[in-house]
């Protein structure tokens, strides 16, 4: 069990800073994220672009800003668990919090900060009657182990590169391999789509264009796919396994299952210090929703700050808050 | 002023009116016009919640990028008329279009 006393969930720019300014306070933070490294989105999706408007910065490239940010929280020690999601929210009879991982990382906590940005990318699921009923029963939305799928009848749906990708791979693999997809062509990955065509041609996978997995059905496990046509014609192929691949796409996960208010896929909080409708539980940056907000780091930084001040009664219940500037105390650290 | 057409998800529709030169995607637009667009990722063509079809106008628009096709061809729900409306810069091409909401409302 990891013990602190922030538990700070997404290590984007935000909750980065969020150690800074509480450890000006004497708080110590861990930090969770699903991805495996830090610095949220600037790392995942830009780390090369440049952002114009972070204070003091004409410019900066966001791996930099990233980059930087580590070393200003350095003097504070924060702890990581990258690539694990958060999965579980227990309340201690004494207020504090326990959080769990999927992959089973527990942290004790006196403070929960929800700085998790956009969400997690999740699988996004079609509209198939009775998907979620055979999810875990030849249902998935990723190809965790093609070994799984040796001699077994594999249904493929989607349109994008891994829909193709994983077509052609299971071709040699699987006994039956069928791609449904709802155009007649593939805009992306040229290649793939090429080989796709050709493996249909030499009859090693079964390629069902201009229609759509309309309905599934079974005992227990997945047995049969319905499949409407453009022109409504409906067919129906028994299948062990379907395996929807329409990319990935940002949701709050199970964090929408703690009772906080959400409103339009993010938290609602109270701009007084950021903190949501249940005690101890802050949300800050992307995540959080307030009139007038902006989905700015330079907002997140501010919420980071007045979320620390309002925090620290929680940390330390005895001690009265005196607020210090840098200039005059420096940065203390432990 | 540029002009266009927007219809709802339960098939209203209502003529917008822009001011050219605002320098403003149309997902932009379609949230400052209270529609019910989550544009979670906030216009980096990476969630396909500004889903629109065009429903007319659409040899008139500005090819979409690769970032764009990467993620329309995802989409169980695309079709040759998609496009994702925060790739779309208001101006005169956008003019007379008709733009259909289809994006997840949450």
């Amino acid at each position: 069990m990891i013990t602190t006393d922030i538990c700070i969930i997404g290590a984007g720019p935000v909750g980065l800073f969020a150690v800074f300014e509480a450890g000006l306070l004497k708080m110590r933070c861990h930090l969770i994220d699903a991805l495996p490294q830090v610095g949220g989105q600037l790392s995942e999706i830009y780390p090369q672009k440049p952002i114009y408007d972070i204070p003091g910065y004409p410019s900066i490239n966001a791996q930099d800003l990233v980059d930087n940010l580590m070393e200003q929280i350095e003097p504070f020690h924060p702890t990581f668990t990258l690539g694990e999601r958060v999965e579980n929210l227990e309340k201690q009879d004494d207020g504090s919090y326990i959080i769990t991982t999927n992959d089973g990382t527990s942290v004790h906590c006196q403070v929960v900060v929800i700085a998790g940005g956009l969400g997690c990318f999740e699988p996004r699921k079609p509209e198939i009657e009775n998907l979620e009923h055979f999810e875990g029963k030849g249902v998935a939305y990723m190809v965790k182990n093609p070994e799984q799928l040796r001699d077994r009848r594999v249904v493929l749906a989607g349109g994008g590169d891994s829909a193709l990708d994983w077509t052609v791979f299971l071709a040699n693999v699987a006994k039956e391999v069928t791609l449904v997809h709802r155009g007649d062509t593939f805009r992306g990955a040229p290649d793939s789509a090429e080989k796709v065509f050709d493996l249909a041609r030499e009859g090693k996978v079964n390629l069902i264009l201009q229609s759509n997995i309309t309905s599934i059905s079974g005992n227990g496990h997945l047995q049969e796919v319905n499949i409407t046509a453009k022109d409504k014609t409906v067919r129906t192929l028994e299948a062990d396994n379907l395996i929807p691949l329409f990319g990935l796409t940002p949701k709050l996960g199970p964090i929408a299952d703690w009772g906080l208010n959400i409103d339009k896929a993010a938290i609602a909080v109270d701009t007084t210090d950021y903190s949501t409708n249940v005690e101890r539980i802050y949300a800050i940056g992307d995540i959080n929703t307030y009139p007038g907000k902006l989905k700015l780091i330079l907002c997140g930084f501010h919420e980071a700050a007045l979320m620390c001040q309002s925090a620290f009664r929680y940390v330390y219940p005895n001690q009265k808050l005196s607020f210090k500037y840098t200039t005059v105390n420096g940065v203390p650290t432990f | 002023m540029i002009q266009f057409t927007i219809e709802d998800r339960d098939g209203t529709r209502q003529p917008i009116e822009v001011p050219e030169g605002i320098n403003l995607s149309l997902m932009e637009v379609l949230k400052a016009s209270d529609y019910n667009v989550l544009a979670t990722c906030g216009g980096m063509a990476l969630c396909a919640t500004c889903h629109v079809q065009v429903l007319e106008g659409l040899d008139k628009l500005p090819p979409a990028q690769d970032a764009e096709l990467d993620m329309l061809d995802t989409l169980p729900d695309a079709d040759f008329d998609s496009r994702l409306s925060c790739q779309l810069r208001v101006e005169e091409s956008l003019e007379g279009g008709v733009f259909r909401i289809r994006g997840a409302e949450q």
